[in-house]
């Protein structure tokens, strides 16, 4: 059994979890609170906005709790604004530089609202190297725009203002673009999963 | 000779054929790199999404760019612009129209979440534009002076996602026929009094779990005779009984003040919350907008709460209107059925 956390402060989380439930031989938890890591093997921080879920982070701890999961060599997935969560460097293609709170775990730099406004959401499809094509839903998406140090992308997406990096990895960590919990593919959480057990 | 049956069979037949040459085609160009895949904007799952990443967040009225600076700081997941808050819209009277494009330009040039404005009920025009200048998510609201009492917008026909006020189970599932991406309830707005949140919110429980009872017993005609004596579609009633809850994102909305309102709503089992006039017709705005979003986030425990509740202090609370005192003929609530 591996147990799965989804941080559940803000955004869709419950997606997460009810996916994760439907995968055999995995369990899944909200998590609030930093002693809700302790008996984890992976973690997920959900889509949602960034800045809400940044700000709530340092209210109880969580950051310290999440960098500590993470330097114990489990594995985390930042999905959407988990990813911008994950980046040690965040650019928002109309305000520039933003300032906001992030974790600051890997060396990626992300592009925030990178294809527009709500009216320039999209689903359309990502190739991610050994997974394959994959249906992808944008939602106000970032985009893995730089990848440095042990950090690569692995993931594409072909958008008319061009082509972005959609995931990447480094150690541990997985940074997801797109909204694997809308379109129900369960590929990249058996990625995560599979990172668990090793 | 005219064209017979059998000659529109061939035709397809070529047209099927045609259809799979460019498809091939499409397939070649797609792995040489040269076609990229299509892009869908504006479909549901791209509306819905969008609207399932606001659970567990506070959405905050604003009326300029230093407010919704103030909003963003304090984590809310989007703001609101109005012209007015919706206490000045109550006070001031009159017609109340949709905010100016200039100012919900300049909030959406300077945060970095989304940014919605209200149009008129029935108003579609006012809402063409708000999706033209990038607004991210448009509220047809009650607040504002309705356009047509007896139609609201057909909001499939916009790429923007829509909002709209329930008071009932009929009113929020007639809005998600309409397109409506996200419900909320109607409350009263303006009021800082959370009555007639709580009142709506608990309406539309109780009427799910009536249809969910009817489904667990089979009882497919109950499901029917509601829907006919409630004016409500019956795919969309059969959903709701399914699923046990609306079968979009539900926020609360109307009169919520203070963390402990938040709480009560995300308590009663709202996705998220809609703050109006609460934070900035208090004397506390920053520090409240905080305590707002910390108790959205942890209703469910206790401690955290009181904590938030703490960081604000009922001095400075909005004052608030008993609805007793307000005329009927002022009630926002009626508005657009």
């Amino acid at each position: 059994m591996v147990s799965v956390g989804v941080l559940a402060l803000q955004g869709d989380f419950l997606e997460h979890i009810q996916l994760l439930n439907s995968i055999p031989g995995v369990g899944s938890f909200a998590v609030k609170f930093k002693n809700d890591l302790d008996k984890l093997d992976a973690l997920i921080i959900p889509g949602g906005e960034s800045t809400t879920i940044g700000r709530l982070l340092t209210i109880k701890g969580l950051d310290v709790g999440i960098r500590e999961f993470v330097n114990s060599g489990r594995p985390v997935m930042g999905v959407c604004a988990g990813a911008i969560l994950l980046a040690k460097n965040v650019v928002d293609r109309f305000v520039g530089e933003t300032g906001q709170f992030t974790l600051r775990l890997m060396n990626i730099k992300v592009l925030r609202n990178a294809f527009g406004r709500e009216k320039d959401s999209f689903e359309s499809e990502v190739f991610v190297d050994i997974l394959g094509n994959m249906k992808a839903v944008f939602i106000r998406g970032p985009a893995i725009v730089e990848a440095w140090g042990d950090a690569k992308i692995i993931g594409f997406i072909d958008h008319p203002l061009g082509r972005f990096g959609a995931v990447a990895i480094e150690r541990n960590l997985i940074a997801v673009a797109f909204h694997p919990e809308l379109t129900g593919d369960i590929r990249l959480y058996k990625y995560l999963i599979s990172e668990a057990r090793r | 000779m005219g064209l017979r049956l059998i000659d529109s069979y061939v035709y397809i037949e070529k047209l099927r054929n045609l259809i799979y040459q460019l498809l091939e085609i499409r397939d070649e160009m797609v792995s040489e790199g040269v076609e990229r895949h299509s892009i869908k904007v504006g479909i549901p799952i791209v509306k819905l999404g969008f609207i399932s990443m606001f659970k567990g967040g506070v959405i905050m009225d604003v009326t300029n760019e230093v407010q919704a600076g103030i909003a963003e700081d304090a984590g809310a997941v989007g703001v609101m612009v109005l012209d007015k808050l919706p206490y000045d819209v109550r006070m001031a009277g009159g017609v109340a129209r949709t905010a100016d494009l200039n100012v919900i330009e300049r909030v959406m040039n300077s945060i970095t979440i989304p940014v919605s404005a209200k149009c008129r009920i029935g108003h579609e025009w006012e809402a063409k534009l708000l999706e033209e200048v990038g607004v991210d998510l448009i509220d047809e609201s009650e607040v504002l002076t309705p356009v047509d009492e007896k139609s609201h917008i057909n909001k499939w026909n916009f790429r923007v996602p829509f909002v709209n006020g329930a008071k009932s189970l009929p009113e929020a599932l007639r809005r998600i026929y309409e397109g409506a991406s996200m419900i909320r309830t109607k409350g009263e707005p303006g009021t800082g009094n959370v009555a007639e949140a709580v009142k709506h919110f608990k309406l539309v429980t109780r009427d799910i779990s009536m249809l969910r009872g009817y489904y667990a017993s089979k009882d497919f005609e109950a499901i029917w005779i509601y829907c006919k004596e409630n004016n409500v579609p019956y795919e969309l009633a059969l959903l709701t009984a399914k699923l046990g809850r609306l079968p979009v994102v539900n926020f609360a909305a109307g009169g919520i003040a203070t963390p402990a309102d938040a709480a009560l709503m995300m308590w009663l089992g709202s996705d998220g919350v809609f703050v109006g006039s609460g934070i900035f017709k208090s004397g506390d705005a920053e520090v409240r907008a905080k305590a707002i979003v910390l108790a959205t986030s942890y209703y469910d425990d206790p401690e955290t709460v009181a904590e938030a509740q703490k960081m604000v202090s009922e001095n400075v609370s909005m004052v608030g209107i008993d609805i007793r005192r307000i005329k009927p003929e002022e009630l926002m609530q009626s508005r657009g059925v």
